[in-house]
Formats: C-alpha cells, structure tokens, sequence
C-alpha cells in the first residue's frame, strides 16, 4: 500500500504560493513536512535539503556577471544600445527579436547555453535595443507599452533557450532523458532523443516569431499623436526612471 | 584540473563583495539582513564542501528566516546620473560594447576551441563544465579590461554588481532551493506515489487521451517543481513507460524528448522558475512581477499543443 501523505507537501507548494507567503519560506516548509510526512528523522531532512542545496551551487554562479554589467551600464551601456538602433534603418522590435531568437536557438543547440541570459545579453543590450526599436516605430512609449517590450525581450530569450538546447547532445535533460527510461531497461543513445527536440524547435521559433512579427504591427499601427521620432529625445530615460508619460 | 570548484571560488569573492558592499549601502533600511543574506551565500560558495549536509542544511534555514520575515531591502542611491551615462556613452562610443562582448566571446570562442583541439584531451578543464568555466573567464577578462579603459574607482564592480543583485534579492536562490526540495520529494518517495496514483486513474484504452494526461502531468507538475527536471522522472514513472510505451507501443525516442519538452512549455507559465520568469521582471525593473509570463503564456499554450500532435502522431504511426 502506497501511502499518499507526502503529497501534502505539493499542496503546500501551491497553497503558500497562492496565499503569497514568501516563496523560499514556502519551499522549505514544504520540504520539511513531505519529509516528516514520508517517514524521514528531522535531522534527515535536513541534512537532504543542505546537500541537495549544495550539489545544485551551480545554479546560483551567472550572477558572477553583475559586476560587469553594473560597471558597463554606469558608463552608459544602455544608452549605447539605444543609440546603435536610433540610428539602423528598418530595426523594429519584432525583427530584432525574431533574429534574437533564431541566434538564441542555434546558439543553445550547439550547446552553448550560458553565452546568453537575462543578466548577461537581455538587461543590457536585447531589451534596451528592443525598447529602442519601439520608439521609433511608435512614438514615445506609455508604460504599459514599455513593459510589454521588455516582458518580450525577456521572454523571447527562454523560448530560445528552452526550445534550443534539447538539440544539444550532452546537455542535462537529454541526459536525464536517457538515464530514467534506462531505470525501466529501455536503451537510447542521445542521438535518437535530440533528433526528436527538432520539430519542437521549429514550432517554437514559428509561434512565437509570428507573435513578435503580430506585435509589430501593433506597435506600428498605434502611434502616439505627440509620438513620432522627435518625441522621444525628452523621454528617452523614462524606462530607467520608471516614471509615467506625463 | 579546473572545474566548477574553481568558480565556486570566485563566485564565493562576488557575493562576499556583495556582502560588504550592502553592509555599507546607507540608503537602504534593511542593510543588514541583504549583508548577511549574501554573506551566507559566500559562505556556501567557499565553505559548503566542508560543512557537512546538516551544516547547509541550517545555513539554507537561515536563508530562508532571513528572506521569510522580509530582512532584504533595495538601497536607492544611483551612481551615475542619467545625464551623465548618456554623456559617457557618447564619450566612449560603441566600444562600450567590446567589454560587454568579450564575456559571451570568451565563452563561445573558448568552448569551440577546446572541444575542437587537443586541449580536451589536456585534462586543463572539466570538460562537464567547459562553458561555465569560459565564462566566469570571460568575467575576469572584462573586468581587467573594463579596469585598464575606464579606470573607474577600485569598488565600482562590486557597487554596480550588488546594486544588481538587490534589486533580484531572495528570487536569486529560489532555483536552487526547488533542486534541494527535488531532493527531499525523490528521498521521501513522492515520484513513486504520483506513479501510483496516475496508473489508479488513467483509463483503459484511448492512446489519444493517455498522451493528453502525460502532457499535461508534465505540465502541471513542472509549474509545481519550477522546473521539467523533477516533473519528468515522475511522469515517465506513472504514464509514460507503462502506459504510452509498454502498454500502447509508442516510440519510446518520441516519449521521452517531447515529453520533456511538454514539461519546458510548463516552466515558461510557472513563477517557480524564478530564474527564468521572476528575476528577469526584476533585471527590467517592470512593474508586474508576473509580467515576463504574461508575455511568455501565449507561446506556451499553441507550443503546448504541437507538442502533443507531435507526440500523437510522432510516437504511433
């Protein structure tokens, strides 16, 4: 008889979440209770979550790039990748998006995974680019615009990863892949599972390329009265003012 | 041989540059709590092979306190001025974007000539963690570089970087918080129990309907773990192997690679995966926190769907 008490604990993930308890606090109290709940000695438990919080260090170690992101946008790195799409005739936001991701995916199925990220390529050159590109597309952006663009920025650099990096060989989920239908004697060798990444790769780069293309033309078709390429010298700095439109 | 060990190092100088630097950061309020908060993540960067697992586990309790009763606060003081960025940027024109190159430079270039030279077989670098490796080369090299051109103040780096890292705060360990709660679920035999569970309510019959719950199991449970790598054991357990595979006859290759990639549609909709969803709304200073994920949903949802077409008609035919 299987017993189902440690799937409390997966309620209790769910739970604090949604009652926006702090989700680290969430986590481990989650952990500890499945723990106690599956039969496991406190100090067990524990010792569980310390190792397993110490075997996973590698996870934390990108932000090792901040110092030079900081340094570079203290001398107006920012300013510069805006600057370089100002002045590129035909950049929109959805085309240098759309190209992003193409480079994202490639990149990320040669295995090169960490070449690109949030910290390292989208905070200081993707999305200031995107917002850039924006600008002269539509005018000054209001917030809400000016979010949207960053939230795609953002996220067309996961899709690119997620729906990339499965083409790699070595990488770890194919690695996992193999490993758990090897536990049930089902023998694959990387090769046949990275093969079947591909037609997901190429969903993905159509979705959500059409998307960005979509969202162009709605950048495009809303200009702003007072927008136009001379209205956004004065509002260049709002997105790092966070400030409204007046 | 150089491996993640020798970044750990390094990484571990970063956060206690951090540390430091929040001690001293008096604009913010709750100075104290981010200097310990990072500090104790130095701590497990240098010191976590030799605390013993009891020993990190407490060191992850403290975490969690520190970042449980809000101690983590964001100071307010800029450090240069929008004016005067839009003048260095000027200044330095579009060689500014040298330094910020020479990190995804390092890393791409290094990667490929290493795997393609007989340096792989030199024994110089883990060849399991080539790239990260590169990379946190790469940071070196821009720092140096940056230090030679810009000559900006001995601490600025470390300043810039832990002005970064605040405005991230705890979400910056939540992924690795959900790979030790992975831990605890597998040694606590929570996979078996799903697996037992799922096989007790999948129906007999209807390959279609098999393939649409092991998705969507994929699915849920990765918006749950925040990530595909805890999901998928799990699911492969309950439905995939005796159901899809030994049961109807599906092509195992297909089962399992767009299985997971079902489960990756999943991390793209969840806040669990705080790397990929929440710090970025950080990193962009949005207002919405959900606000990369709002942006993310409408792809996942169609791609979602391919991935089980995929797996209908890629499996069994």
């Amino acid at each position: 008889m299987v017993s189902y008490w440690p799937l409390i604990g997966i309620a209790l993930v769910v739970l604090g979440f949604a009652l926006r308890f702090n989700p680290l606090l969430v986590v481990a109290v989650a952990a500890i209770v499945t723990g106690l709940l599956g039969g496991m000695h406190f100090l067990k438990v524990l010792a569980t979550l310390g190792k397993g919080f110490n075997d996973n260090r590698y996870v934390t170690i990108i932000y090792i790039v901040l110092p030079v992101i900081g340094l570079l946008e203290r001398y107006g790195l920012q300013q510069r990748a805006r600057a370089l799409i100002m002045r590129m005739r035909g950049a929109t936001t959805g085309r240098l998006l759309v190209l992003y991701l193409g480079f994202r995916q490639i990149l990320s199925a040669l295995g090169l995974t960490s070449v690109a990220g949030q910290a390292q390529t989208v905070r200081p050159l993707v999305a200031p680019m995107a917002l850039a590109a924006a600008e002269k597309q539509h005018g000054a952006l209001d917030q809400d615009t000016s979010e949207r663009v960053k939230a795609m920025a953002a996220a067309t650099d996961n899709v690119g990863l997620f729906f990339g990096e499965d083409i790699f060989l070595a990488i770890a989920s194919i690695l996992l892949i193999q490993g758990s239908l090897a536990s049930f004697g089902i023998q694959l060798t990387p090769f046949q599972l990275s093969v079947w990444a591909i037609p997901t790769a190429i969903c993905a780069f159509l979705i959500h390329g059409c998307r960005l293309l979509w969202f162009d033309r709605r950048l495009a078709r809303h200009p702003r009265e007072s927008g136009g390429p001379a209205g956004f010298k004065n509002k260049r700095d709002s997105r790092l003012r966070g400030n409204d439109e007046a | 041989m150089i491996d993640l060990h020798w970044l750990y190092v390094l990484a571990g100088a970063v956060f206690a540059g951090f540390a430091i630097g929040s001690a001293r950061d008096a604009t913010n309020k709750k100075r104290l709590g981010n200097s310990v908060f990072w500090g104790l993540i130095a701590i497990s960067f240098w010191f976590g092979d030799f605390l013993g697992d009891i020993g990190n586990g407490v060191l992850v309790l403290a975490l969690v306190a520190i970042a449980g009763a809000h101690w983590l606060g964001k100071g307010s003081k800029p450090s240069t001025s929008i004016e005067q960025r839009e003048e260095f940027s000027e200044r330095y024109s579009n060689k500014l974007f040298l330094p910020a190159l020479v990190i995804p430079f390092t890393a791409f270039v290094g990667t490929l000539a290493f795997n393609y030279t007989p340096l792989k077989d030199s024994g110089l670098i883990d060849p399991k963690s080539v790239t990260l490796v590169l990379l946190g080369l790469g940071v070196i090299i821009a720092l140096i570089v940056c230090y030679a051109w810009l000559k900006p103040a001995a601490t600025a780096p470390v300043e810039e970087g832990r002005r970064l890292m605040d405005s991230i705060g705890w979400a910056a360990v939540l992924p690795q918080m959900l790979a030790a709660l992975g831990a605890v679920f597998a040694a606590a035999g929570v996979g078996t129990t799903i697996g037992a569970l799922g096989g007790a309510i999948i129906p007999e019959g209807g390959i279609f309907l098999a393939v649409l719950l092991y998705a969507l199991g994929m699915v849920v449970f990765t918006m749950i773990m925040g990530n595909a790598f805890a999901a998928f054991p799990v699911m492969v357990a309950a439905i995939g192997v005796p159901i899809l595979i030994q049961q109807d006859g599906g092509n195992p290759a297909v089962i399992g690679a767009v299985g997971m990639l079902a489960g990756f549609c999943g991390t793209l909709m969840t806040p669990m995966a705080a790397n990929f969803n929440i710090v970025p709304a950080a990193l962009l200073e949005l207002k919405n926190q959900y606000g990369v994920i709002k942006a993310q949903v409408p792809t996942a949802i169609p791609l979602l769907i391919a991935n089980i077409l995929i797996l209908y008609f890629g499996a069994f035919r």
